[in-house]
């Protein structure tokens, strides 16, 4: 194996730069080492003016999403070693706006997810509870694995429509809405409803798919969102064909 | 739109018109979706084949000839490499967006295809027989 | 109604026609489209098939195929021209294809009532 690989590096300075530009740097090649282990190295020996995000480095925190050679990965998950004996290019997360060199603004997903209503809603008046809301292993069961999104923002990365159209609500804000919804202690499924069946909702999804092949949990957002457009279309047939009172 | 630093400065990349050359996964997605042409082609095609039939035997054979012609030969090869292209990935597709619990369990979305590829069989034994009977 | 409402059911209609696309398109685009003109195999006499079609069940069943199948190639191009060709005139665009699969849905009615 090589001593050592070379990393190719988007930098842009907003400042000083019209647009971004690549910066290559030499890291040592070990086996165990992540492509995040190659950005600390370059930070702390050969560049300190290098910009990015980490943080819990173990695949939970989802801050240190990048595009690695063209994909949306976490750099604490991608092994250097893959990509030998490169150069490994590393690009800031695709379908964001770049603030500074690896940094993206992330301010679109930030608005975006309150719109669904990540959170219990209760169609009881009762503000204090006397003990727990019990859920069967089954009920969690039906939302378990949507639950598992870390907001890494892959999805988006990977998502060519949320890429040309940045209305789009996006897969994991829907991810997440299902998650909700078929949360066993939740009754404000018709609420999400409202707000996803907007046009910047559910359809202008075509069901690529990518989002469900890049995400590091396994989520499946893909399903997510075309459960969520039957949900949709069934609950408009019932709006079409029962009268008012009965819907 | 995203959450405004201030600064103006944020630069934005922007998606090139052949993006979908970049991955073989996009591009597979795309020719998916451009089978929709052919479809809508297939169902002309078909639909002047009844109106050949309708005018008798004289218009059936000519149609037939016609079909047979090497720029038909082409257009039709390609339609069906594409309908096959569709009914691949559809019946790949629905398990996602059915998910169906039998007892408590969930059905597992290599059955779902399975029933759909006996359909398809059944489908078209059916009209086979019909047409051919 | 709104448009709002009219979304999912245009989804609705075009999950209809993708799954007819899927099961029967195969089997007719092999038999019309390539068997029988190419000799593959023996095309049916003319009487056979006009007697087919000459049955009103089998308008109303290939009424019920082709017109979804129409709706679903219309939505799936219009997709394909935002996402693939970035036509920025969705209405217009939406328009042009659901309207397309409108005139087909005619010319459908036409030619298959000629038959029966």
């Amino acid at each position: 194996m090589d001593d050592s690989i070379s990393m190719r590096v988007g930098r842009y300075r907003p400042e000083r730069d019209h647009e971004p530009y690549w910066q290559d740097y030499d890291v040592p090649l070990r086996p165990e080492w992540t492509v995040l282990d190659g950005l600390n190295h370059v930070k702390n020996e050969l560049d300190t003016t290098l910009a990015y995000r980490w943080s819990c480095r173990m695949g939970i925190c989802g801050s240190c999403g990048m595009n690695v050679q063209g994909e949306p990965k976490l750099t604490c998950a991608t092994f250097l070693s893959d990509y030998a004996p490169g150069p490994v290019k590393v690009e800031p997360l695709a379908n964001f706006p770049i603030v500074r060199d690896l940094v993206v603004d992330i301010g679109d997903f930030m608005e975006k997810l309150p719109r669904v209503m990540p959170w219990i809603i209760r169609d009881d008046d009762v503000t204090e509870i006397d003990g727990e809301y019990l859920q069967t292993p089954e009920e969690l069961d039906a939302y378990k694995q949507f639950s598992m999104c870390i907001n890494c923002m892959l999805c988006y990365a990977a998502c060519p429509v949320y890429g040309l159209d940045p209305d789009f609500v996006g897969p994991a804000a829907i991810a997440l809405a299902e998650r909700y919804d078929l949360d066993s202690r939740d009754a404000g499924a018709r609420k999400r409803l409202d707000v996803l069946i907007e046009h910047d909702g559910v359809w202008g999804c075509t069901f690529v798919g990518e989002c469900s092949a890049v995400c590091p949990k396994h989520v499946d957002p893909a399903g997510a969102i075309q459960r969520y457009k039957l949900k949709a279309a069934t609950q408009s047939v019932k709006a079409f064909l029962l009268p008012r009172g009965a819907r | 739109m995203s959450a405004d630093l201030g600064t103006g400065l944020a630069y934005q990349r922007k998606m090139p018109v052949w993006w979908w050359l970049r991955k073989r996964s996009y591009f597979l997605f795309v020719m998916r979706e451009l089978s929709s042409i052919f479809i809508a082609w297939l169902v002309l095609y078909l639909l002047l084949f009844v109106r050949a039939v309708a005018h008798g035997p004289a218009a059936y054979d000519d149609y037939l000839d016609w079909a047979a012609s090497p720029v038909l030969v082409v257009v039709n090869v390609v339609a069906f490499a594409f309908v096959l292209l569709h009914t691949f990935t559809w019946f790949q597709l629905t398990p996602k967006a059915m998910v169906l619990a039998v007892r408590g369990h969930r059905v597992p979305p290599w059955a779902i295809i399975g029933v759909q590829y006996v359909g398809l069989g059944a489908m078209s034994a059916f009209i086979a027989w019909l047409v051919l009977s | 109604m709104s448009l709002r409402r009219v979304e999912p059911l245009v989804w609705l209609t075009f999950s209809g026609g993708g799954v007819a696309a899927a099961t029967l398109l195969p089997v007719l685009t092999f038999l019309f489209a390539l068997a029988f003109p190419l000799g593959w195999i023996d095309p049916p006499d003319h009487a056979h098939l006009a007697a087919v079609l000459h049955n009103p069940l089998t308008f109303l069943v290939l009424m019920g195929a082709f017109t979804p199948m129409l709706v679903h190639a219309a939505h799936r191009f219009r997709y394909t021209l935002y996402d693939g060709l970035q036509v920025k005139h969705r209405a217009l665009v939406a328009a042009v294809c659901y309207g397309s699969a409108l005139v087909g849905v005619f010319v459908a009615l036409q030619m298959l009532g000629s038959a029966t």
